[in-house]
């Protein structure tokens, strides 16, 4: 199968640390990926520049054919919107609305009318197992409740890649299981490709195959072009 | 723990009497468990016998303690093998891998890629287990579990092992 998304040769400097040093790694359509490596090894900073939602220094990311580090800003975050999930280690919900409303809220912002965001953020709702917290707010939810919200809403607008940074990082390894098993299932069903940073093997283990990084360097054995 | 493999290893580095490698390999691995001179001769005739060592030199008197034996081209072959080819993931590889990673250290060769290695045969196994999981009942879930759980403590510490290896290096210069 050709490559999704694909980053070649990027290079990313924080004042004199060298977060990424020539990283590359390649994404298929559908397939679950784990970037694993020590903490600062450059993870974190490979999946934002991936994303979009970091520059690069050099290098060019690649998604469907289009060269995401030339695009303006504009184009970059519309494109994130429509293809592009998230889902990082604390939920980054919004606490003033209700469980419901925070994974209806990106199909509002693509103009979605209310009552029909909502119906298809119920659905996505029960099959992460969070229908029961529809309208509690996030505070009011365990943390692995709102984990699996994070991923409804992640999840909701069908997207083609799921970023996911450490999703089960901050929570106990049942918790985390269910969340990994119940993200990966439902992309599986719906054909999403994740792209998975974990330092965790168990976590690790849910992914179709590994890319580890390490001092800023990425070893991708199944590069493709 | 292939005392043979590590043998030949230690080899590697120029030829040795049995009692000069016995005492390297306790030095280098035998903390809690020493070789017995039997154990070493045993395994050097077995060595001798596949053409992995031959014999370089007998000093005066008799008796096998004389003998140096020294590595042969079969016999690097034999260690490349044994260094490229993962261990089956397993609880208690420990001596072992720690072996590998100290023996490819000693002979120049790359310990990183050893460790990375066996990082993908442990992934490997603890994805077939994550799927077994998940068709499984409770009883199948809890069994995987215990497996999972002793291949992580062994990917920490390869994790652990990677990041250490200059200094491993340099300890072992010394
Ligand atoms: N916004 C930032 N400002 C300064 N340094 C950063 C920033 N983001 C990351 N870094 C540094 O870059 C390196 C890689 O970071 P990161 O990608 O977050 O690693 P990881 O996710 O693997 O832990 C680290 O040394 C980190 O301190
Ligand atoms: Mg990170």
């Amino acid at each position: 199968m050709t490559s999704l998304l694909t980053a070649e040769g990027l290079y990313k400097s924080f004042g004199k640390t060298n977060a990424l040093d020539g990283a590359g790694i390649s994404i298929r359509e559908g397939e679950v990926v784990a970037i694993m490596g020590p903490s600062g090894s450059g993870k974190s900073t490979l999946l934002h520049c991936l994303a979009g939602i970091l520059p690069p220094d050099s290098g060019t990311v690649t998604y469907r054919g289009r060269d995401l580090t030339g695009m303006n800003d504009g184009a970059r975050s519309e494109l994130r919107r429509t293809e592009f999930g998230f889902v990082f280690q604390f939920g980054q919900l919004v606490p003033e609305l209700t469980c419901l409303e925070n994974v209806a809220l990106p199909l509002r912002l693509s103009g979605m009318k209310r009552r029909d965001a909502e119906r298809a953020s119920k659905e996505w709702m029960a099959r992460l197992e969070v229908d029961t917290v529809a309208d509690q707010r996030p505070g009011e939810t365990s943390g692995g409740q709102g984990q699996r919200v994070a991923v409804a809403r992640a999840l909701v607008t069908s997207p083609k890649v799921v970023f996911a940074d450490e999703p089960t990082g901050a929570l106990d390894s049942l918790n985390g299981e269910r969340v990994m098993h119940l993200l990966t299932t439902a992309a599986r069903e719906t054909g999403a490709a994740v792209v998975l940073v974990t330092h965790e093997p168990r976590v690790a283990a849910y992914s179709d195959r590994e890319v580890v990084v390490r001092d800023g360097r990425s070893r991708d054995v199944e590069f493709v072009r | 723990m292939s005392i043979g493999h590590a043998l030949l290893g230690l080899l590697e580095g120029g030829p040795r009497h049995g009692y000069d490698l016995k005492r390297a390999y306790d030095e280098r691995f035998g903390h809690d468990r020493p070789l017995h001179y039997g154990q070493v001769y045993s395994t050097l005739s077995r060595l001798l016998k596949n053409g992995l060592v031959s014999e370089a030199g007998v000093e005066a008197g008799d008796g096998p303690e004389r003998k140096r034996y020294a590595i042969t081209d079969a016999g690097v072959t034999d260690v490349e093998r044994w260094l490229g080819t993962p261990e089956k993931p397993e609880p208690y590889l420990q001596n072992t891998l720690y072996a590998k990673v100290v023996l490819a250290l000693l002979s120049g060769r790359s310990a990183t890629e050893v460790l990375d290695t066996q990082r993908a045969a442990h992934l490997t196994t603890m994805r077939e287990l994550t799927r077994r999981k998940a068709d499984g009942d409770l009883a199948d879930q809890l069994i995987c579990d215990f497996a999972l759980f002793h291949l992580e403590a062994d990917l920490r510490w390869l994790e652990l092992t990677a990041a250490r290896l200059d200094k491993l290096a340099e300890e072992m210069a010394r």
